[in-house]
């Protein structure tokens, strides 16, 4: 199960994500994240912290989309995994190339300051 | 007196549809539970078994729900080995080269990392096809405490 709730806030876009990615409903992902950049955001949140699980099939939806944030200049940060899931992201060293955060307090910061 | 070694069976058929991989992870998850492995290495186990099994689901039987994969767990005290049967076409998982992440980013490609996944997860990968069976083979080494 997945649910991805996006919420428009002044200056960014939040996307939150409940539950499980996998390669059933990575798309809806997919679908979120189109949606927004369609919307013109330059500010992406992504609130992990009742992420529970992430298969390749999602990580490979943030990676197809991390040459447009960086050729559009969109700020895109997680923020809020937990432990499990942080280091799905750490295998493949995605960690390295997507910017993580512990809470949306550090996110903003983060934004903000790019 | 004999001592038998505590060994442990556990097999599952999955019909192949990609909404049957929550019922993998509940199967594994329960396995793998009272094992004494912490929460990262089990997800890590769960989320291997689930990439051999999505890529078998959807690329070599092309989410046809007639079609079955049956997955097998047998452990002891040292190891735990997870054996994943299909028939078919096989997938030589130990052949496939998986691509470099760099490129998959390039060419915004959303798949094709999973393998990678499985390859740095797992201890050893094994893979044999007899006559249209497929079986690939997966092994942890458990740590000893």
């Amino acid at each position: 199960m997945l649910e991805i709730t996006l919420s428009k806030k002044e200056s960014y876009t939040l996307i939150r994500l409940n539950g499980e990615v996998d390669a059933s409903n990575s798309v809806e992902l997919d679908q979120a994240i189109q949606e927004i950049l369609a919307a013109g955001t330059k500010k992406i949140l992504v609130d992990g912290s009742t992420l529970e699980y992430i298969s390749s099939a999602g990580l490979g939806v943030f990676m197809s989309y991390l040459e447009d944030f960086q050729d559009n200049n969109i700020a895109f940060v997680i923020f809020g995994l937990n432990d499990k899931v942080q280091n799905v992201f750490h295998i493949l060293g995605l960690d390295q190339l997507i910017t993580i955060e512990k809470d949306q307090h550090e996110a903003l910061a983060r934004i903000y300051d790019a | 007196m004999k001592h038998w070694q505590e060994f442990m069976m556990h097999e599952l058929k999955l019909a192949c549809e990609k909404n049957r991989l929550g019922e993998l992870r509940s199967f594994l998850s329960d396995i793998l539970k009272p094992k004494d492995l912490n929460e990262i290495v089990q997800n890590q186990l769960i989320l291997a078994v689930e990439e051999v099994c999505a890529n078998l689901i959807i690329h070599s039987h092309n989410c046809n729900p007639d079609d079955f994969i049956k997955l097998r767990v047998t452990d002891d005290a040292h190891k735990i080995t997870f054996e994943i049967f299909d028939s078919g076409q096989a997938f030589n998982i130990l052949e496939y080269e998986a691509p470099d992440l760099s490129k998959v980013i390039k060419e915004k490609r959303k798949g094709g990392i999973g393998i990678l996944l499985v390859k740095k997860i797992m201890d050893k990968i094994e893979f044999e096809s007899k006559n249209s069976q497929n079986v690939c083979r997966l092994v942890k080494q458990l740590k000893s405490k």
